[in-house]
């Protein structure tokens, strides 16, 4: 007897590896927004609109890979 | 190890919950398919959106009671944070449909932390298609109406300033960005942020009751009450990722007028 079988799809193992790189990113676009309040603290506002659009594109990374994980997991079941 | 086992696999019987925990029947016997609590949710925000503007709108005086306060504050944030930094000196056009998409998206989102709903509706994908769908014709409408329909494409796919050997890279690569994949991004963005968010409170809430009701050994009570008890942290975290969507949903509908209606830079 196993102690846990896995059952399911690679989908989800596969939006798991996917999600790595768009973390990766919104972990370095925070991060610069937080140093540059750190040296200019009225230009906040500025960087934070900025900032806010490129966290969206690169979470667009991770979004596509959560419809592909669902896709292609009903796909192989 | 043998004794491990109920410790590591609590889960006969045990249904996870998935994508069929968003299938909800019909509101009443006999209605069409799609007269759901998704629909239901959907009007009555439209009322409440509706509502809150008008009356807001009305009766302004000079010196504002605590109500029309409130009404200012949102739409002064709406019109300065959104409208006029990200469009630019002719923000005034697109200033209401701005507000209207992030009053309706903001509300619809909350339904997912509304005790009597708990259901964001854009964790239905249709839900989430019709509005970015409306956003992707509005702003190609705002663009040929401009440009002229030659002169969109060229403003779309050329952006000013790249080397003419460049070119047969650059146009498929940006008409595939600014026409197709925006409005899929921007309504997928919003489904899976409201679908991923409400399976992770499914999962804490239905997890964290089965471990405390249903399943034996004492840890496991512990483990479940423990999970009940967090799943209100990650109720908080919920609240957060629904401003922040509908924020952003705004945002980027304000960067595509913008970027469809700008003149050359």
């Amino acid at each position: 007897m196993t102690p846990m079988e896995i059952v399911g799809s690679l989908g989800i193992v596969g939006y798991g590896l996917g999600a790595i790189g768009p973390g990766i990113g919104v972990g370095l676009i925070f991060a610069a927004v937080i140093q540059g309040t750190a040296r200019q603290p009225e230009a906040r506002g500025a960087m934070l609109s900025t900032a806010f659009i490129g966290f969206a594109l690169t979470e667009a990374l991770a979004i596509i890979g959560i419809a592909l994980a669902f896709v292609f997991g009903f796909v192989g079941q | 190890m043998g004794l491990l086992i109920p410790l590591l696999v609590p889960m006969e019987g045990y249904e996870p919950p998935g994508v069929q925990s968003f299938d909800f029947p019909p509101l009443f016997p006999g209605a069409p398919a799609w007269v759901d609590r998704y629909l239901l949710q959907a009007l009555v925000a439209f009322l409440l959106v509706g509502i809150f503007w008008l009356v807001m709108a009305r009766k302004n005086k000079l010196v504002p009671s605590k109500g029309q306060f409130v009404g200012e504050s949102a739409y002064f944030f709406l019109r300065d944070s959104i409208g006029r930094d990200m469009i630019g000196h002719e923000f005034r056009k697109y200033l209401p449909f701005l507000i209207a998409v992030f009053s309706f998206v903001l509300v619809n989102n909350l339904w997912g932390i509304f005790p009597l709903t708990l259901l964001p509706t854009a964790s239905h994908v249709g839900w989430a298609y019709g509005l970015a769908g409306m956003v992707w014709i509005l702003y190609n409408a705002i663009g040929l109406r401009k440009f002229g329909p030659l002169g969109y494409l060229k403003h779309v796919t050329m952006p000013p300033g790249v080397p003419g050997y460049m070119l047969p890279i650059v146009i498929p690569l940006e008409f595939f960005s600014n026409i197709i994949v925006r409005p899929i991004t921007l309504s997928l963005r919003l489904f899976a942020n409201m679908l991923a968010g409400h399976l992770l409170v499914l999962v804490f809430v239905l997890g964290g009751e089965y471990l405390l009701v249903e399943s034996e050994p004492i840890i496991n009570k512990v483990a479940g009450g423990a999970s009940l008890i967090f799943s209100m942290a990650i109720f908080a975290l919920e609240i957060f990722v629904q401003i922040l969507q509908a924020y952003i949903f705004t945002v980027l509908t304000a960067q595509y007028i913008s970027s469809a209606s700008s003149e050359e830079h």
